[in-house]
């Protein structure tokens, strides 16, 4: 058994008075600190944590209810407002951010009894895949210190696998949950849409970000799936939930695999390659019927990504003025120069980089050939997606091309080559379909992901697939 | 083929309250026209018959009730982040000179 226990167990126990939250906090807090060098947590909310574990204890003792994570310690990633630390996006624009309310996940979690007791690196305002352009510093992969953890929830991913907590919060707009997943071997979804309320989290590109959870385990996944999803007054995006917890994981039928063929060319590492075609292998044994899939237009979704994305930054990112909140530059003598001297100096490379393309695509004159144009290309490949899931039940492929990379490797002059990086992600994000990152056989020692995509809304068939394929590795 | 000049990057940093060195306007061209470059592959795709997504939910003109939701910040709370503030009001530098 490892560190942690099954998170309801976790809880049971704490319900049962047989573990205290405190102990599991400060437990939580102590190896956050002896795995320190790791980096990959920005801020510790110690004070208000232990607090909160005294409250579910006292609770506990007076035979009140708890909740279904009661004492369960979590760390949510830096762009999740939250009490009890900064809220930063791991960017110097926002440092010294106090949150004035919290987002509605971790309310949604606190309510159930789970207690936030840090909150992870990321690449600031989750520009990335590495964690490398967190404005602060770069987030080790456990699995070898030499190399980046993948992004942008790597410190997330990090944390879980080094034992901070049970589980971590993650967001994902292009892969920033399945990639740091694959690349320190967690547990990553990436739900339907729409599924888990948004508000309270820093926006990166509305039309595809989304929340959710990173764990060991599948079934730790679906319960912190099933507390946080559901419709939320405060985003009005969010979707009708399953009635039937996402807990509920079982396969009554034997689905019908797709293997994605595009994700398994030529510019995918042959030891990844490898390792997928196993698991493949594994659901052929297990008498699963597996077919190739195409999707034809999924070879055009990182060029549509990066004309959609970097335009939803550049306006959600607008807000960050040097007026209301965040760095201002005190020497700036009239309003632009201060709107203009705050952003120079608040914001990174990256995002600069993302505003200045999202700017120029979002031109009128040029809107045309670029936003509006990617938005048509993104119909053709969520079309894509539809007649896939006319043939077959799931998708299979690898998360990423490679296993984690060098710190540095592709912190080249050309920011493609990390955009690379999500080049099997990405399209699922355009399209809302849920996905998941699991680990599967390891090639060099460096854990691999198989990402798994399911219909809209079928996250408990995902995950309950998920499961199965958990079963055999 | 995108071909950004000095001027054309110059002009976009002002668009987006940016300010650029002489060291970061150079990087900028490059990898701006790197990027533009690669997405300019959409411009092959026939887009004829087929219509914009906006958004994936599929959920049209979400209504709620206006009522007051408490949560329990006070208006010092949500002013303490403010960069400069008198009394209650927010400080910004003069608009118009």
């Amino acid at each position: 058994m490892g560190v942690w226990q099954p998170i309801n167990e976790i809880a049971k126990n704490v319900e049962a008075g047989k573990a205290s939250a405190v102990d599991l906090v400060t437990k939580a807090l102590k190896i956050i600190d002896e795995k320190k060098e790791y980096k990959a947590i920005i801020a510790k909310t110690e004070k208000r944590a232990l607090k909160r574990a005294k409250e579910v204890d006292t609770k506990v003792s007076k035979g009140e209810s708890v909740g279904r994570l009661a004492g369960v310690p979590f760390v949510a990633k830096d762009n999740f407002l939250a009490f009890g630390a900064d809220t930063t996006a791991a960017s110097n624009i926002l440092k010294g951010f106090e949150a004035p309310y919290q987002a509605t996940a971790i309310e949604k979690l606190e309510a159930e009894g789970a207690i936030c007791v840090a909150k992870a690196n990321l690449d600031a305002f989750a520009h990335g895949s590495s964690t490398e352009n967190s404005d602060f510093f770069t987030t080790l992969n456990p699995a070898d210190k030499t190399k980046v953890p993948g992004g942008s929830s790597g410190g997330s991913a990090a944390a879980v696998m080094l034992d901070m907590a049970p589980f971590a919060l993650g967001t994902d707009t292009g892969g920033s949950i399945r990639l740091p997943a694959s690349f320190c071997g967690a547990v990553g979804l990436k739900p339907t849409y729409g599924l888990v309320s948004r508000s309270g989290v820093i926006a990166m590109a509305s039309s595809t970000d989304v929340i959710g959870p990173l764990t060991k385990t599948v079934e730790d996944t679906a319960l912190v799936l099933d507390v946080m999803a559901g419709k939320d007054e405060l985003d009005s995006t969010t979707i009708e939930r399953d009635k039937q917890p996402y807990t509920d994981l079982e396969v009554n039928k034997k689905p019908i695999i797709g293997v994605i063929k595009e994700y398994m060319g030529d510019g995918v590492d042959g030891d990844v390659k490898k390792s997928v075609s196993k698991s493949i292998e594994q659901f052929r044994k297990k008498g699963y019927q597996v077919k190739e899939v195409g999707l034809p237009y999924t070879d055009l979704a990182l060029a549509c990504y990066y004309i959609l994305c970097p335009a939803e930054i550049s306006s959600n990112l607008a807000r960050y003025d040097g007026q209301r909140f965040g760095f201002s530059d005190k020497n700036a003598k009239n309003l632009l120069e201060s709107y203009e001297m705050s952003r120079t100096k608040g914001f990174g490379a990256e995002a600069k980089r993302r505003i200045m393309i999202g700017t120029y695509v979002l031109t009128s004159g040029y809107y045309d050939a670029y936003y509006k144009r990617a938005q048509i290309v993104r119909t053709k490949i969520i079309n894509d997606f539809e007649n896939a899931f006319s043939q077959v039940d799931f998708l299979v492929s690898p998360t990423a091309p490679v296993t984690a990379f060098k710190i540095g490797e592709k912190a080249s002059d050309d920011p493609l080559a990390m955009y690379l990086m999500d080049s099997m992600t990405i399209a699922v994000s355009l399209a809302g379909n849920p996905a998941i990152s699991v680990p599967i056989q390891e090639s060099d020692d460096m854990p691999v992901g198989l990402q798994i995509v399911a219909r809209k809304n079928r996250d408990r068939e995902l995950l309950s697939f998920a499961k199965e394929l958990e079963g055999t590795k | 083929m995108a071909n950004l000049s000095v001027g054309d990057v110059l002009a976009l940093a002002r668009l987006a309250r940016l300010e650029l060195n002489e060291q970061e306007l150079k990087q900028a061209i490059v990898e701006l026209n790197s990027i533009l470059g690669y997405v300019e592959q959409l411009g092959d795709v026939d887009i004829k018959n087929d219509k914009p997504t906006i958004q994936v939910t599929g959920l049209k003109n979400v209504m709620r009730e206006d009522k007051v939701i408490d949560y329990q910040a006070s208006p010092d709370d949500l002013l303490k982040n403010v960069p400069s503030q008198e009394g209650r009001y927010i400080n910004t530098k003069r608009v118009i000179e």
